[in-house]
């Protein structure tokens, strides 16, 4: 008969108490004290963490194996197709500077463009003479490009250990060893001549008239130029205005063809009182029309013997 | 009275202290629910215009951040009746509004709605030695105070002083610095059993809840809903509880009377689920629902479904019609009504100035109660709901949360009761140090 009495099958459900338990409250309002909220959120976590890897990494092999691990990962990613370098162009760069070049790359092409420091690479090639400017870039399909610019010869600098080629800046392009190398270039001699290269450009580009006989540039005491001409002739220049002081000279040379008479220096270096001295032929045939004993090819007085 | 005076001390600066931490808990622990405010006090003082809250009465300088209610549980008149129970439904309540407000309640102010308050107005008076009031007179009168013999187990809950008086010039708010020969004071205590408050406090304590000021529900619900001219000019507010009723009668800022009936809205309920055979919950529905005090004749025709799982049919699907609801109910608010109207005659209501009264609780919400209210208390009666406070849920501002509201505003501002100035030298014991301390510093 139970069956019949309990009808209902499962007796009723007590419903939930909605009260927290006291231990519930208390945790509760632990929860919400900042200092334990503080710690627990931001502490504990910290402190797990720091610990589990601590003790991860007390280990020398595991160490090891991480260490192989990441390095492994990062070749993998860097020796990946889409990084290789296969192939270096370079434009506008002479035989011997191409091979320059080639030579400083510090990797065998195909390489992954991670282990070419372009910077570096750069630096370096910007230490060689020849070159003025280059442009390195990777471009798509695995092209290391280099575009040189080299620095243009201008003039030749004869000094004592040697000639060197200068650009326009005076800076070094390349040596020589000997004028006929180059015989389209001036030259330009003694020491500090290479620091005013433009300024000796400037003169030479001047001489127009008596470029021909135009042998050279001297600079004098690492202050002024000497205009080195044919027959042993000189035009000394002052320190500043030199090439006022040339044009000057040419002036005198286009009215009264002053260096096609016997005349050894023309010193210009004041320029209020230029200074004409006279060869030897000249002198002597004033000397003879004044009855003066004539001079030797040495300057010296000749003995009067005839 | 040392005892408790060091009480009411401790648990100011309970209060001070909670302050300075800027966060306090509001716990109205009622008969038929539980409120738990958290108010933070940023202590800036600036008022913040929010949505139609402006700084009235003081209530500027805090906002809720946190509220919840629960039902009440193992409460009975007011007081507690099962404390586990009262226990868990604190917990509750108080749980809940900690999560909304995202920090810990460590203080608490609470208020007692039962345990049998009791009045009473006391006079003393003091010559005055230096022809001026100071300080320390004041202390001295409110402890010059005869105290009449309270009854056993009684405790004081509220000592305010309501008047001051300086020679022949009466009705001094602040009487320090005013010169006469003679001080004296009137001043309202109100007690209440001794037990009651005693287990509330120790049902907070078992919440791990530091209670930090203790106020009487009555005086907490007309602080609410009194408006500050009511409150100036003197008026009486019922506050209409589950347990009880309470009253309280103010004039110019101050409670001078303060009583407790108990019949309260569980008792309609009760009426209901008699008088109409129903279950308690299915008669505290009807009375929420379609409760009301003026029958009319479309609510002869009003049928209302009551259900019930007594497993007979015919009573299960039976149907009452509205006037029959609203029939079981009159009789037993008006018989509230006329308890209220004899505790009000007692007090003196009758030679006040003002006859308002403000009806509170959530009991004012039947409908048609003014006009019962008005004819059984006479002609000045609304319906008063509480003080807008800022960070208060609009589901929250409904008149029965007029004492939570209040004991907010205690705790903002508390009026100066007999503990907030120092104790006479003469009422520490004899031979202490600090007796000697008080002496040199008075004298000196």
């Amino acid at each position: 008969m139970a069956s019949l009495t309990d009808h209902r099958g499962t007796p009723p459900k007590r419903k939930r108490d909605p009260a927290p338990s006291r231990l519930a409250y208390r945790l509760e309002r632990m929860w919400l004290t900042p200092l334990y909220r503080r710690v627990l959120r931001v502490g504990v976590p910290a402190f797990l963490l720091a610990m589990s890897v601590g003790i991860w990494m007390s280990d020398e092999d595991r160490r090891a194996m991480l260490h192989e691990g990441i390095a492994g990962l990062v070749d993998k990613v860097q020796s990946r197709e889409e990084f290789q370098v296969k192939m270096m162009t370079i434009e506008g760069a002479s035989p011997a500077v191409d091979k320059a070049l080639r030579s400083m790359l510090p990797v065998d092409l195909p390489a992954s463009s991670f282990d070419i420091d372009l910077t570096a690479l750069r630096l370096q090639v910007m230490a060689l003479d020849a070159v003025e400017k280059i442009e390195l870039r990777i471009k798509p399909g695995g092209i290391l490009s280099a575009v040189v610019t080299e620095r243009q010869p201008a003039v030749l600098w004869r000094h004592a250990r040697g000639i060197e080629m200068l650009d326009k800046n005076g800076h070094r392009v390349a040596g020589v060893t000997s004028r006929e190398m180059r015989p389209d270039l001036p030259i330009i001699t003694g020491d500090g001549a290479d620091q005013v290269t433009a300024e000796a450009l400037a003169l030479i580009d001047a001489a127009g008239p008596v470029l021909p006989r135009l042998r050279g540039l001297q600079r004098q005491g690492e202050r002024r130029w000497d205009v080195v001409l044919d027959h042993g002739q000189r035009i000394l220049l002052p320190e500043v205005d030199a090439l006022r002081a040339l044009e000057h000279a040419i002036e005198l040379q286009r009215s009264d063809d002053l260096l096609g008479r016997d005349i050894s220096v023309i010193d210009l270096r004041d320029p209020a009182r230029p200074v004409v001295r006279m060869g030897v032929d000249a002198r002597n045939t004033i000397r003879g029309a004044r009855g003066l004993p004539l001079l030797g090819p040495d300057g010296q007085v000749l003995a009067n013997d005839g | 009275m040392t005892d408790l005076y060091q009480t009411q001390r401790a648990m100011r600066n309970m209060r001070r202290a909670a302050m300075q931490r800027g966060v306090i808990g509001i716990l109205d622990i009622g008969t038929s629910k539980i409120a738990c405010l958290v108010l933070q006090f940023d202590g800036s003082g600036v008022s913040r215009e929010a949505d139609g809250v402006g700084p009235m009465a003081g209530q500027a300088n805090f906002r809720v951040i946190g509220a919840s209610t629960t039902r009440a549980r193992g409460m009975r008149f007011g007081e507690i009746d099962a404390m586990a129970e009262t226990e868990r439904a604190v917990r509750t309540a108080v749980a809940a509004a900690q999560k909304v407000a995202g920090v810990r309640v460590d203080h608490v102010i609470a208020c007692l709605s039962g345990g049998r308050p009791a009045s009473y107005g006391l006079a003393g008076e003091i010559g005055l030695e230096q022809g001026k009031v100071t300080e320390h007179d004041v202390a001295s009168v409110l402890a010059s105070c005869d105290t009449p013999d309270f009854g056993r187990g009684r405790e004081v809950l509220h000592a305010q002083p309501v008047n001051f008086a300086v020679d022949h010039r009466s009705g001094l708010a602040d009487p320090r610095e005013h010169s006469g020969n003679r001080l004296a004071c009137d001043m309202h205590v109100l007690t209440v059993d001794g037990d009651a408050i005693g287990n509330l406090i120790h049902c907070i304590r078992r919440c791990d809840l530091e209670l930090a000021g203790i106020a009487s529900a009555s005086y907490a619900a007309g602080r609410a809903s009194l408006v500050e001219d009511e409150q100036e000019l003197g008026a009486a507010c019922i506050d209409l509880g589950g347990g009880g009723t309470g009253v309280s009668i103010f004039i110019k800022k101050h409670m001078i009377y303060a009583d407790w009936v108990r019949i309260g809205g569980h008792l309609i309920t009760q009426d209901i689920s008699q008088g109409l055979r129903v279950p308690y919950a299915v008669a505290e529905r009807l009375k929420t629902l379609n409760g009301g005090i003026e029958a009319t004749g479309r609510d002869d025709r009003d049928m209302i479904e009551v259900g019930a799982e007594t497993g007979d049919w015919e009573s299960d699907r039976r149907s009452v019609s509205r006037s029959d609801v609203i029939g079981v109910m009159r009789p037993r608010v008006e018989e509230i009504l006329e308890e209220v109207r004899q505790r009000l005659d007692a007090a003196g209501f009758d030679s006040l100035p003002s006859q308002q009264i403000v009806l509170t609780g959530g009991g004012s919400q039947i409908p048609g109660l003014d006009g019962l209210a008005t004819r059984i208390l006479g002609p000045n009666v609304r319906c008063g709901r509480p003080l807008r406070i800022d960070g208060l849920a609009h589901q929250l501002t409904d008149p029965s949360f007029s004492s939570a509201v209040g004991l907010a505003l205690f705790a903002a501002h508390p009026q100066d009761e007999w503990w907030d100035f120092e104790m006479p030298a003469d009422r520490y014991p004899a031979r202490s140090l600090r007796r000697a301390y008080r002496w040199f510093r008075n004298n000196w």
